[in-house]
């Protein structure tokens, strides 16, 4: 994404500018564009940045000035973080967060996968209308099945533990994930499964040693996808999280809603700690993120 | 947001579907028995979490439910509540049928009959019809006159006002930015920050835009930013006229990210050379984004229409954080409805009722991808 040859208007179909005032003067035309993506920039930035800059305010400031303000006194503190953490306990719920999203993300993976392999590589009876019947599965909301499982779940003590979180996740995941991996899967080269196949490689070594290592890309974008997913969600773990001490993190900062509703200092760093590992995964992987999108979607 | 606001990835089979589906694929003989060993996982969960779910919450929605089971038979009764006698899921302020509003409902009718004419001629004849652009706009006309007039409200016609909205402005504001970022050396830059939205869960976005949203204005940045015009303070989100708009705003906020980096990928796949004759013809830059621009992306903009339209039904974690639908129930939408209705009301048939009214909403996009595989798995 970050190619600098623009297929519009860009430096390849303009002629390139010989002078120095030449360059003043294709600069200076592009103002209102450079004016307008600052706009852009400032709207996308400040509410964010606002809201990271108030989770190191200290609470005496916030009551008497925005924290616009904050830049001319510049007194910080870490004290926010830590109340948030130890008093609010946020510092469970991040420790229940990772305990819920790695294996609703882990198991829908290697499950999804298997399932792809046999949709793009394996043959059996009506290979394309179960096919199709995941595509349409795809569009079933979640709300279809909070009632009917949870009654399921109610005699297992499934929600009471991580187990019923676990298994929503991964059957809703699961859809998507075929489905992308599936159309990754079948554009492997033909050749390469066949050859294997006649030097005696079963359908497991196959999967295992030239399906899996060739695509890597289409299974860390759906592994990311699922993670940001299940990390950011909370209306899954309102109704399948149903034993307080295991709330994740978007279902804590909810409740701190209710009782400190304009305690800014404490949900803004309760927001941004909720914020903090998504955000490292998607700056690291954004690469994989993007290309999954586009895979996704409209390519 | 497309992924944090309580919808996950919502793929949509593209364009290309069609090149890479050839690789693998074959027509369906032969029978390799450990096809079961790699499918019945996921085949298991798919049936216990989304098969027998739906076919329970279908005959559930029948019922009264109490604690969920299948008790006290209600037919049809839990629907007709819904549409006729809950002004919370849908109501119009005022029914009645006088000569003005039979005029408009005969015009909305009228073009809505117009259009289906209209295209069935143009799929027969394979011509475009000039008036079909004049008959769209009537349509447009005699729906915003009827609303204007019945002045509807609930969380269902909030879903409209969402699909309307957020959607058309999504996919304005995307393209636009995609096009402007094109043009100057930090594109990258700009794409990143319109995108990192995209990683924050709703749950955080929410909290971001209350704190934007306060109504006092040593905290709230718009507050603070009209109040030395005089304005204000304005409770953003405690106002049942303003509280939709603010969230919606919020929510396009989030999505238009999402809606940039697939236009702007689309874009690049625009030959240089048809700008390049355009202008050479000397075709304005108002002319070369509507006449070139605009059409040569119209498929990504249809198929991220798809996607935000499903968005826009299932939304539910920002409203429940931001405002609980509130103030009172004036920004509730279908999936808090559901919520709301079935665990802390208890009324499980009701809620049901409501989750098959969701379904039903997402079947013909259901329809539209499986055909639009069909077809492409078979050329």
């Amino acid at each position: 994404m970050s190619e600098s040859a623009g297929a519009l208007a860009g430096p390849a179909v303009e002629p390139k500018p010989r002078t120095f005032a030449e360059r003043i003067v294709r600069m200076l035309g592009k103002t209102p564009i450079h004016i307008a993506l600052g706009l852009v920039a400032l709207v996308w930035l400040a509410p964010t940045i606002g809201l990271l800059i108030t989770s190191f305010r200290p609470r005496a400031d916030m009551q008497s000035t925005g924290w616009w303000e904050s830049i001319f006194t510049m007194r910080f503190t870490l004290d926010n973080y830590r109340q948030v953490i130890e008093a609010q306990g946020m510092g469970q719920a991040f420790i229940n967060s990772v305990m819920i999203t790695i294996p609703s993300t882990l198991i829908p993976l290697v499950l999804a996968a298997l399932a792809a392999y046999a949709f793009s590589w394996v043959r059996f009876p009506f290979r394309n209308s179960l096919f199709l019947l995941v595509i349409a599965l795809l569009m079933v909301p979640v709300q279809v099945a909070f009632i009917p499982v949870l009654r399921l779940y109610n005699p297992l003590g499934f929600a009471s533990n991580y187990m019923g979180i676990w298994l929503a996740h991964t059957a809703f995941a699961l859809p998507f994930g075929i489905f992308l991996l599936r159309n990754f899967f079948v554009t492997l080269p033909r050749e390469l499964i066949e050859a294997a196949r006649i030097d005696g490689a079963g359908d497991i070594g196959i999967f295992r040693k030239i399906v899996v290592p060739l695509s890597v890309p289409a299974i860390a974008a759906y592994g990311i996808f699922q993670f940001l997913w299940v990390w950011n969600d909370l209306l899954m773990a309102l109704v399948f999280v149903q034993n307080s001490r295991l709330n994740p993190m978007t279902r804590q900062i909810q409740g701190l809603l209710g009782q400190y509703a304009s305690e800014w200092h404490i949900l803004a760093a309760g927001a941004f700690l909720l914020m903090l590992l998504p955000l490292l995964v998607f700056i690291s992987l954004q690469r994989y993120f993007v290309q999954g999108l586009l895979a996704g979607s409209v390519k | 947001m497309a992924i944090s606001s309580g919808t996950g990835p919502i793929p949509v089979t593209g364009q290309g579907t069609r090149r890479r589906a050839r690789g693998g694929y074959r027509p369906e003989s032969g029978f390799n028995p450990l096809a079961i060993v790699f499918l019945a996982p996921a085949l298991l969960l798919l049936a216990v979490f989304h098969v027998y779910p739906t076919i329970y919450t279908f005959i559930l929605s029948f019922f009264r439910g109490r604690s969920g089971e299948l008790n006290g038979f209600l037919g049809l009764r839990n629907y007709e509540q819904l549409f006729f006698r809950d002004p919370n899921f849908i109501r119009f302020s005022n029914p009645s049928l006088d000569p003005v509003n039979a005029v408009l409902a005969l015009i909305v009718i009228g073009s809505l009959i117009a259009i289906a004419v209209l295209a069935i001629r143009q799929r027969r004849q394979k011509v475009r019809d000039p008036i079909r652009m004049r008959v769209l706009m009537l349509l447009g006309i005699g729906i915003v006159a009827l609303t204007a007039i019945y002045r509807p409200s609930g969380a269902l016609w909030n879903n409209v006002l969402w699909v309307v909205f957020y959607t058309s402005v999504v996919l304005f504001l995307g393209l636009i930015i995609a096009v402007l970022a094109s043009r100057v050396r930090y594109e990258a830059l700009i794409k990143g920050i319109v995108f990192l939205p995209m990683a924050i869960a709703a749950t955080a976005l929410a909290i971001i835009w209350r704190f934007v949203y306060s109504p006092d204005a040593d905290i709230g940045l718009l507050n603070a930013i009209l109040a030395p015009a005089g304005v204000g303070p304005v409770a953003f989100l405690g106002d049942p006229a303003i509280v939709n708009w603010a969230l919606i705003a919020a929510g396009i906020w989030g999505s238009v990210g999402f809606a940039t980096v697939i236009l702007s990928a689309a874009l690049k796949g625009i030959p240089g050379e048809i700008i390049e004759a355009a202008r050479v013809d000397g075709a304005s830059e108002r002319q070369i984004f509507l006449r070139i621009i605009v059409p040569m992306v119209s498929l990504p903009l249809s198929v991220l229409a798809v996607t935000l339209i499903v968005n826009v039904v299932k939304l539910f974690d920002l409203i429940f954080v931001m405002t609980q639908g509130g103030p009172g129930t004036a920004s509730r939408v279908i999936a808090f409805s559901m919520y709301q209705e079935a665990f802390p009301g208890g009324l499980f048939g009701k809620g049901a009722a409501v989750a098959v009214i969701m379904l039903l909403l997402l079947i013909p996009i259901m329809i539209y991808n499986v055909r639009r595989f069909r077809t492409e798995a078979v050329t």
